[in-house]
């Protein structure tokens, strides 16, 4: 108890330079949360779409951005007569545009695909999708920002486009998104014949190994995945993840520059203190205990104040229009984990030299200040 | 000029120095030259000297926080040095009090007085008896949940006291434990002292400027130049 408020003593005696150090760590944390958080969630997002009602991805070998990926309308009819496939789907991402809405994820598919087959219809009739070239089908958020109705015309990119359905999807790209008929998505985007991925549902989970080895055999500049190896594989999520964790770290690297500068000045202002906690028997260990121990109450403090700042701003950022359907507010616990453990370590780590100053401290020295 | 002062009273010597030196900035401050000192077990010894004579560095080469250049230092008959386990040595063998209270403001009385005991480990049953009983002696019983800013002068040199003893130490080294204090303060800390020492069988040795407080103790030690000497009585 007295170690504890050995510890806490000094947080209390300057309390203005303890508050910015919680806050350094706070902000820290919140911008780490944000920015992972929000990256995950896309990725997650993005990973879903690609594995709706299927189990294998196949795309263009070695492109660096499935936006780039070619898939021949031949390869997919070859595919999709394949007796251990179900059912191949082809579909074709673009990024169109709006008058207020810069970036809108568009989506290619058959009338035959899950996303509109399984998809819940809130407006229109999913068996008129498909029937004109300018019909679109509009996510539910996207017709909320595009402020479109069933029967509407909404300007999309060079093209005005007549609402034929809004539907709801647990996908949060999708619900931002627009859905075209295959064809007319192809036209639109100059890709005649091609779609960007194909993604198979097969008969028997098991049949998946034989599959890739199929597509590498047929068809060469092709790959088949299944969806974890994706998720695992896909340059793209990589980067991301690699990213956000980067921007995330140089925010707690500065928290940790100011809890250093808190504790190295903790420990200046009390030499003399220390010099007496030596002459009454505290070892290296105690006193460097009480250090770390110091840094971690402002960690652990700004830690819980950074998640609940960043769960905040993540919350006010979905509601922000622009960003309808790109933010996924799911926390996931994993990340919690890694982030307080985070900004524990970067507290630790900003105590490190301030722990080794005060272990050095000789009493006999300190004692003759006055 | 004699340079030993070797007790003269009979028991067991808990405290011994033999041919000490001690400088500093690489030998160019020469503070302690060749000093013999021995006390014995419940020994009361005043140090009395002008200021800068090396009482303070004495004090603190008794204690180990400073080992000596030359000649050696032991407390119940083990030699201080680096391979000595020094923290046992300030948890449970001496017990040290200056001129400045040196408590932690922040702190209450109480909790400063247990400081040695979180040290050493002590249950805390154990060392709350152990202030109870100190604290009555010392007069604090009623002061013991205040912090220190509260306290008078006298009252801080006393929780001082308190906090030397805590851990039960043969030894207790004092430096200029009343010089901050005015005069009926400075008595009733040094009544104590002596009182405790006494009751406890507690080795004092005391570095004074006060001839009168001095003159109280079993024996009056003059320092000089970095030598001691008993003088002639």
């Amino acid at each position: 108890m007295i170690f504890l408020k050995l510890i806490l003593t000094n947080l209390r005696r300057h309390r203005i330079r303890s508050l910015i150090s919680i806050a350094g760590i706070a902000f820290s944390v919140a911008a780490m949360l944000t920015v992972v958080t929000i990256l995950q969630g896309a990725i997650g997002m993005f990973s879903g779409i690609l594995s709706s009602d299927s189990e294998i991805i196949v795309f263009e070998r070695n492109v660096s951005d499935l936006f780039f990926s070619n898939v021949p309308a031949a390869a997919v009819e070859q595919i999709s007569s394949w007796p251990m496939v179900l059912h191949a789907d082809p579909v074709l991402f673009g990024i169109v545009s709006s008058a207020d809405h810069p970036i809108i994820t568009c989506f290619g598919v058959t009338a035959a695909d899950a996303r509109i087959r399984k998809a819940t219809w809130v407006e229109g009739d999913r068996r008129t999708f498909a029937q004109h070239t300018d019909d679109v089908v509009l996510g539910e958020r996207a017709a909320e920002y595009l402020a479109a109705a069933l029967g509407s015309h909404v300007q999309i990119g060079h093209a005005t486009l007549h609402v034929v359905g809004i539907l709801k999807t647990a996908n949060g790209f999708e619900d931002g998104g627009v859905f075209m008929p295959l064809n007319s998505a192809q036209s639109f985007f100059h890709k005649e014949g091609s779609s960007s991925v194909v993604t198979i549902k097969l008969r028997n989970k098991d049949d998946a190994p034989g599959f890739k080895q199929m597509v590498h055999a047929k068809f060469p500049n092709l790959i088949g995945l299944e969806d974890a190896e994706f998720n695992r594989s896909y340059s793209q999520f990589k980067i991301l993840k690699a990213t956000a964790w980067a921007v995330g770290g140089c925010g707690l690297l500065l928290g940790g520059l100011g809890v250093a500068n808190t504790m190295i000045m903790s420990v200046f202002t009390r030499i003399r203190e220390i010099a007496i906690l030596r002459v009454n028997g505290f070892s290296n260990l105690q006193i460097a205990t009480m250090i770390f121990g110091e840094s971690a109450v402002v960690s652990v403090f700004g830690a819980l104040v950074g998640l609940a700042i960043g769960t905040c701003f993540l919350f006010m950022l979905k509601e922000v229009p622009a960003l309808h359907g790109y933010i996924d507010v799911t926390i996931q616990p994993l990340v919690l984990l890694i982030v307080v453990v985070l900004a524990l370590l970067t507290g630790i780590a900003g105590a490190l030299y301030p722990a080794v100053y005060a272990m050095r401290i000789r009493a006999v020295e300190a004692l003759r200040f006055e | 000029m004699n340079t030993t002062a070797q007790s003269s009273v009979r028991g067991r010597v808990v405290l011994r120095a033999e041919n000490v030196w001690k400088s500093y900035d690489e030998g160019a401050i020469a503070v302690l030259k060749g000093i013999d000192f021995e006390a014995v077990e419940g020994q009361a010894v005043a140090l009395c000297g002008p200021s800068g004579c090396g009482k303070s560095t004495l004090l603190h080469l008794f204690g180990g926080l400073d080992l000596p250049d030359r000649g050696q230092v032991s407390v119940n008959e083990i030699e201080i040095n680096r391979q000595r386990n020094l923290l046992r040595l300030l948890r449970h063998e001496v017990g040290f009090v200056f001129q400045l209270h040196n408590l932690i403001p922040d702190l209450t009385l109480e909790e400063n007085c247990l400081i040695p005991t979180v040290a050493a480990g002590i249950d805390h049953r154990t060392a709350q008896a152990r202030l109870g009983q100190l604290a009555e002696r010392t007069g604090l019983s009623h002061r013991l949940g205040h912090r220190i800013q509260k306290l008078s002068g006298g009252e801080r040199q006393r929780t001082a006291l308190c906090r030397a003893l805590m851990n039960r130490p043969k030894i207790l080294l004092a430096d200029e434990p009343t010089g901050s204090l005015d005069e009926s303060a400075s008595a009733v800390v040094f009544d104590l002292l002596l009182d405790i020492v006494a009751t406890e069988g507690v080795t004092l040795v005391m570095a004074t400027h006060d001839r009168g407080l001095a003159a109280r103790c079993d024996r009056l030690l003059e320092m000089h130049d970095g030598r001691i000497r008993e003088p002639e009585i």
